[in-house]
């Protein structure tokens, strides 16, 4: 334990010293701090247009940050061979995955903190009380980015940082849609393509489970069920993700 | 007691994504390796030396063989803590200063933070690099990152070093230093399995080594068993020669070569330049020096590669 989290330690220190992390979090404050003017030309809608845009923010940079680090840790460790001065100390491949896993959800929260103080300094200044319920909809935010980490975690164990990004990128926009392949039968009924959708579905991540921005912005309440149904859901996808990339990666030859 | 042991050990690496095609990289290696020893595994490139080493690392699984190190399977966890490991052409985190680097091996071993301290602060001081530890890996040439190579080699003060050619990237007094850890460290007991193709680096350093050519190993034994101790030739060099001395020594001699007012001979014997040694004082010229020629590694290896490759 105590050597996954010395990973994990240096997986944070990794991607803190990574400018490409800071440039990304300066991008995402400037789009939070615009919907500040956005919301001053949106006449009665200013606070909605300040939490829409300041959600959104969270949501699409945490999912850059994940998907552009978390294809690279151990890809970009098999390219540099850098992971063959760890591996051979008393390291298993296990405990090496999940340090580089938990690094990099530990930076995420780092960000995801920082974009948060950044949403709430604007409601600040516009004088509007602060909403704790913003809190719930970016919690959910982060266990999504969580299971996105551990899915470009799991591509990087046996592809290149291009095609990791290019998978991780795709399974997050089908983890959109993944509900929709549910009822996909009712439209097209005929041989293997029901099948074929209900796998896919039950395959591919659901990040509809933990999308209740809309609902926190329009002020409706958000049950405790359904979050911990969510943060249920999460651990569960992330174990089985972590899973098969350490399966995988036990197999691999670092040639 | 055998410290490294390899029973049969094989390799093929499978390549092409249309045509999968195999490659042997490693062909039923045994190999043996005494605890306390300098042992030298030889190969021209590709011959098999860095896989050999990968595979006792558990960086690549073999095909067929097995390999053992301290008695231990080479996947067992407790070999990894009793051993160091110098990649070829090492990497590192380039994001971590030396010293950060250090402790954070020193935290992978399980080291406490005073253990950490004093081991890396003494390390440092070992290879030089004291001045330039705070400074960030990316900034250090590649000599300065095979220093600091072999510095997180010795963090766990480990009971057998493998280092993959230690000498690449060393300036010459780099590379004196590094012969002086070499031996340093036998002399504290320390096993080393030293992989190189500098050949007088290895016959200067190693009591034992095995010679690889393409995956095969074709010949491994002490440096005194492989080698002929015999006097191969006598060479001679000679200052102020005259003509007539110049064509008595081309006559009897197997080489002659002028370096300036020098001459450097070579006999086949030491009787040949015996015969010769009253026209030399006769001639005025003066004998600067005699040197007896033994066979060396890198003649005896490019010799068994060809005949291995003939075969």
């Amino acid at each position: 334990m105590r050597t996954t989290a010395y990973v994990a330690l240096n997986t944070y220190r990794e991607t803190v010293r990574d400018k490409v992390l800071y440039n990304l979090l300066l991008f995402a404050l400037l789009m939070i701090s615009s919907s500040y003017v956005l919301g001053k030309i949106s006449v009665y809608q200013e606070i909605k247009i300040i939490k829409d845009l300041g959600l959104a923010s969270i949501s699409i940079f945490g999912m850059v940050i994940a998907i552009f680090i978390g294809i690279g840790l151990v890809s970009k460790e098999i390219d540099k061979r850098t992971l063959y001065s760890v591996l051979t100390k008393p390291v298993s491949r296990t405990q090496f995955l999940v340090g580089k896993y938990l690094g990099l959800c530990l930076t995420l929260f780092v960000n995801v903190c920082v974009m948060t103080l950044g949403l709430y300094l604007v409601l600040l200044v516009m004088a509007e009380p602060l909403d704790p319920m913003l809190l719930v909809a970016i919690f959910l935010i982060y266990m999504k980015l969580t299971v996105l980490v551990a899915v470009a975690i799991l591509f990087s164990t046996f592809t290149t940082s291009i095609l990791a990004g290019l998978f991780t990128g795709f399974i997050y926009v089908a983890g959109y849609f993944s509900a929709d392949l549910k009822n996909f039968h009712t439209i097209v009924d005929s041989g293997i393509v029901p099948i074929l959708t209900k796998g896919l579905y039950y395959l591919l991540p659901n990040f509809r489970n933990f999308d209740v921005k809309s609902a926190v912005v329009a002020g409706l309440p958000i049950e405790a069920t359904q979050v911990g149904w969510a943060v249920l859901y999460a651990i569960l996808y992330i174990v089985l993700l972590l899973v098969a990339s350490t399966w995988i990666f036990q197999r691999r030859n670092l040639k | 007691m055998l410290v490294v042991e390899t029973v049969g050990l094989t390799k093929d690496y499978d390549y092409g994504h249309i045509k999968r095609s195999r490659r042997r990289a490693l062909d039923h290696l045994d190999l043996s390796v005494e605890q306390g020893e300098i042992f030298g595994l030889i190969g021209p490139n590709g011959a098999g030396k860095t896989t050999t080493l990968k595979l006792l690392m558990g960086l690549v699984f073999p095909t067929s063989g097995s390999a053992t190190i301290l008695g231990l399977p080479v996947d067992d966890p407790e070999v990894k803590s009793q051993i160091g490991y110098l990649p070829e052409q090492p990497y590192f985190y380039d994001y971590l200063t030396g010293r950060e680097l250090l402790h954070h091996f020193g935290e992978l071993f399980g080291l406490s933070k005073p253990v950490r301290k004093q081991r890396a602060e003494a390390l440092l001081e070992k290879v030089g690099m004291s001045e330039a530890a705070d400074e960030p890996l990316r900034k250090y040439s590649k000599g300065m990152t095979q220093r600091i190579g072999i510095a997180q080699t010795l963090m766990n003060e480990p009971k057998l070093v493998f280092l993959d050619e230690p000498m690449s990237g060393l300036d010459p007094v780099g590379r004196r230093e590094m012969t002086s850890l070499v031996r340093e460290l036998q002399r504290s007991g320390v096993t080393v399995f030293f992989c190189s193709h500098i050949l007088p680096d290895v016959e200067a350093l190693c009591d034992r080594v095995a010679i690889l050519n393409q995956g095969k190993l074709i010949e491994s034994g002490r440096l005194s068993e492989i080698l002929d101790v015999s006097i191969r030739s006598v060479s001679v060099v000679l200052e102020d020669v005259g003509e007539s001395l110049e064509r008595a020594c081309t006559e009897c001699a197997i080489d002659v070569h002028r370096v300036g007012a020098r001459l450097e001979v070579s006999f086949a014997e030491g009787a040949d330049f015996d015969r010769l040694l009253p026209a030399v004082i006769e001639g005025g010229a003066r004998v600067v020096s005699v040197t007896p020629v033994k066979q060396r590694l890198e003649e005896h290896f490019v010799r068994e590669v060809e005949r291995a490759g003939e075969s």
